[in-house]
């Protein structure tokens, strides 16, 4: 069986849970296996969509003590369903809890792990994976020695496509409790906008904003179009109030998103670590010599404070907005 | 308290990538080596930790005779001892977990501190798996640690947020920049750190769980345009191109 850990939002499959589904039901096609869909929580209310990506058979672990995430519960019932289904492949989503859980439950089993891949295949009856390294400035085939591999897909990279699956529901027994470590309080959540790792748009300030105040200009621009405020390190490094959850780059979030637009930001190799993975990437900026040009699929040099606002005003005109 | 910190020697961030002659390692020439940054973190938090409320730090790093500049450097920002678990500096990070999880069964550590991910492998599993190896508890990115009476507090970033993660000693906390704010070496503490041994052990044996087959470079991207006219005019054309050629909206 290829076995996907999945997450839940409201009562609702995540869509890199669902991207993850949807790479495992090509895998198990690929290998002539079931797909496997786990769940773990209070309640697993919504567990039934991952019918709706190809699986096969849906796993649920519900129990009070799972009402938080416990990073060794956790890792424990993903380590345990694994062995019940006699799993080879582990997938889950490279979020915050995937990435958390999954090389846990990856020991536990000793197995190998590769993560954040943007590429899976099966060769020899063995998954092999390829995967950013040095933030994006090379890629590394991974191949497993283990008999099960472990491996988390980068979000927005593998498309969800629906494929109905048979969906029969399956219980697993909840852990009693007495874990190591529990989330007692979920703190700031950025006003309901995605993730910057899971967003389709990206609008991104650097050195040449000026000052975090002008940041405006790019919130409003990214509200116009349905996209999410990045910054590069120097934006986020020069002490102008800007949170380090924003930075994009090597020693920040590392995106793919479909279109990046880089305001002001000329183009450090570090910075271009994290995001070249971009579908489409667009340059402003006032020096026509930055390096960021060289990667720009849409280059406009200009001074970004007379642009933003004019793409601000074009996109409301031409009633872009819903991506 | 004791606390240990794992530290690992990467290639700058502004370093060019090149693949070595064997299409699946990196090519060391003109690399510049450093302490990954998110080990920093790790050390920083440790140092302040000893300062607060008095901790013995170990700084240890696996890998080759290279490594000991990092535990150098480690040495003389604080850390009392330094120790180099001595391996060929090659395997993943299951590997990795392996030998420093063999290093910390019983010598009676509360604490271990890592950066959230090594720069450059990126894996982001070190940690984790060798907090499952050790039975301990885990706290992954965490950009704030507060230490009680054999308990934590760690806040975490999440998906666009973040999360207090609450658990008990001995922990795993991995670091993410924004936990502090590094110093630098002193004179004093360079000179001091000059004196001090580094303990060489051999790493234990450790089976990895995957391998790296290939490296190669990224696709280059197609060459773009330039868009002319007043700002309002590449407005205009931009968001057109986006539209009818790009098809992102």
């Amino acid at each position: 069986m290829i076995l996907v850990f999945c997450e839940l939002k409201d009562g609702q499959l995540r869509k890199p849970s669902a991207e993850a589904l949807s790479e495992g039901r090509r895998l198990a096609d690929a290998g002539g296996k079931p797909l496997g869909a786990l769940f773990v929580g209070a309640s697993c209310a919504g567990a039934a969509d991952a019918a709706k990506y190809g699986a096969d058979v849906i796993l649920t672990a519900e129990g009070g003590t799972l009402a938080s995430y416990s990073s060794d519960a956790f890792a424990q019932v993903v380590a345990d369903a694994v062995k019940a289904k006699g799993a080879t492949v582990l997938l889950a989503a490279a979020t915050a809890v995937g990435k958390d859980v999954a090389p846990r439950a990856a020991a536990r089993l000793a197995a190998g792990y590769a993560s954040d891949v943007t590429s899976l295949s099966i060769v020899d009856g063995k998954l092999q994976a390829v995967r950013p390294v040095y933030a994006g400035k090379a890629f590394a085939t991974t191949s497993f020695a283990s008999a099960v591999q472990v491996a988390t897909t980068r979000p927005n990279v593998f498309p969800a496509a629906e494929k109905a699956g048979a969906g029969a529901p399956e219980a697993l027994a909840a852990p009693a409790g007495d874990f190591k470590s529990v989330v007692k309080e979920i703190l700031a959540k950025a006003g309901g906008k995605v993730d910057l790792s899971e967003a389709n748009v990206i609008v991104s300030g650097g050195r040449g904003m000026k000052d975090g105040a002008n940041f405006k200009l790019l919130e409003e621009f990214a509200d116009a179009i349905g996209g999410v405020v990045g910054a590069s390190r120097a934006a986020v490094d020069a002490g102008w109030g800007l949170p380090h959850s924003m930075q994009v780059g090597q020693t920040g979030k590392v995106v793919s998103p479909t279109l990046y637009i880089a305001c002001g930001i000329s183009g450090a190799i570090q910075h271009i670590a994290g995001m070249s993975g971009s579908k489409f990437i667009v340059a402003i900026n006032k020096d026509p010599e930055a390096p960021i040009f060289k990667l720009a699929s849409y280059g406009i040099v200009g001074d970004l404070f007379e642009v933003v606002p004019e793409l601000t005003k074009a996109a409301k005109a031409m009633g872009i907005g819903s991506n | 308290m004791k606390i240990l910190v794992a530290l690992k020697q990467v290639p700058d961030t502004e370093s060019r990538i090149k693949v070595a002659a064997d299409g699946r390692s990196l090519d060391p020439a003109d690399v510049k080596w450093i302490t990954s940054p998110y080990d920093e973190y790790a050390l920083e938090e440790a140092i302040r930790i000893k300062e607060a409320k008095g901790a013995e730090v170990v700084a240890l790093s696996v890998g080759t005779d290279a490594a000991k500049d990092v535990l150098r450097n480690a040495l003389a920002l604080g850390a009392d001892t330094a120790v180099l678990l001595k391996g060929d500096g090659q395997g993943d990070a299951f590997a990795v977990a392996q030998m420093i999880a063999a290093y910390v069964k019983d010598r009676g550590f509360d604490l271990i501190l890592c950066g959230n991910k090594g720069l450059g492998g990126d894996n982001a599993a070190m940690g984790p798996m060798l907090a499952e190896l050790l039975g301990v508890a885990q706290a992954n990115v965490v950009v704030k640690l507060e230490l009680g009476d054999g308990t934590f507090t760690a806040e975490r970033e999440t998906d666009g947020g973040s999360e207090l993660v609450a658990g008990a000693l001995p922990a795993v906390i991995t670091a993410q920049k924004g936990l502090n704010e590094p110093r630098y070496a002193s004179l004093k503490g360079i000179m001091a750190a000059k004196k001090k041994t580094i303990e060489e052990l051999d790493a234990a044996p450790a089976v990895a769980g995957a391998q790296v087959s290939a490296l190669a470079l990224p696709p280059e991207r197609p060459a773009g345009r330039k868009l002319e006219g007043e700002p309002a005019a590449q407005a205009q054309a931009l968001l057109q191109a986006l539209k009818d050629e790009a098809k992102v909206f």
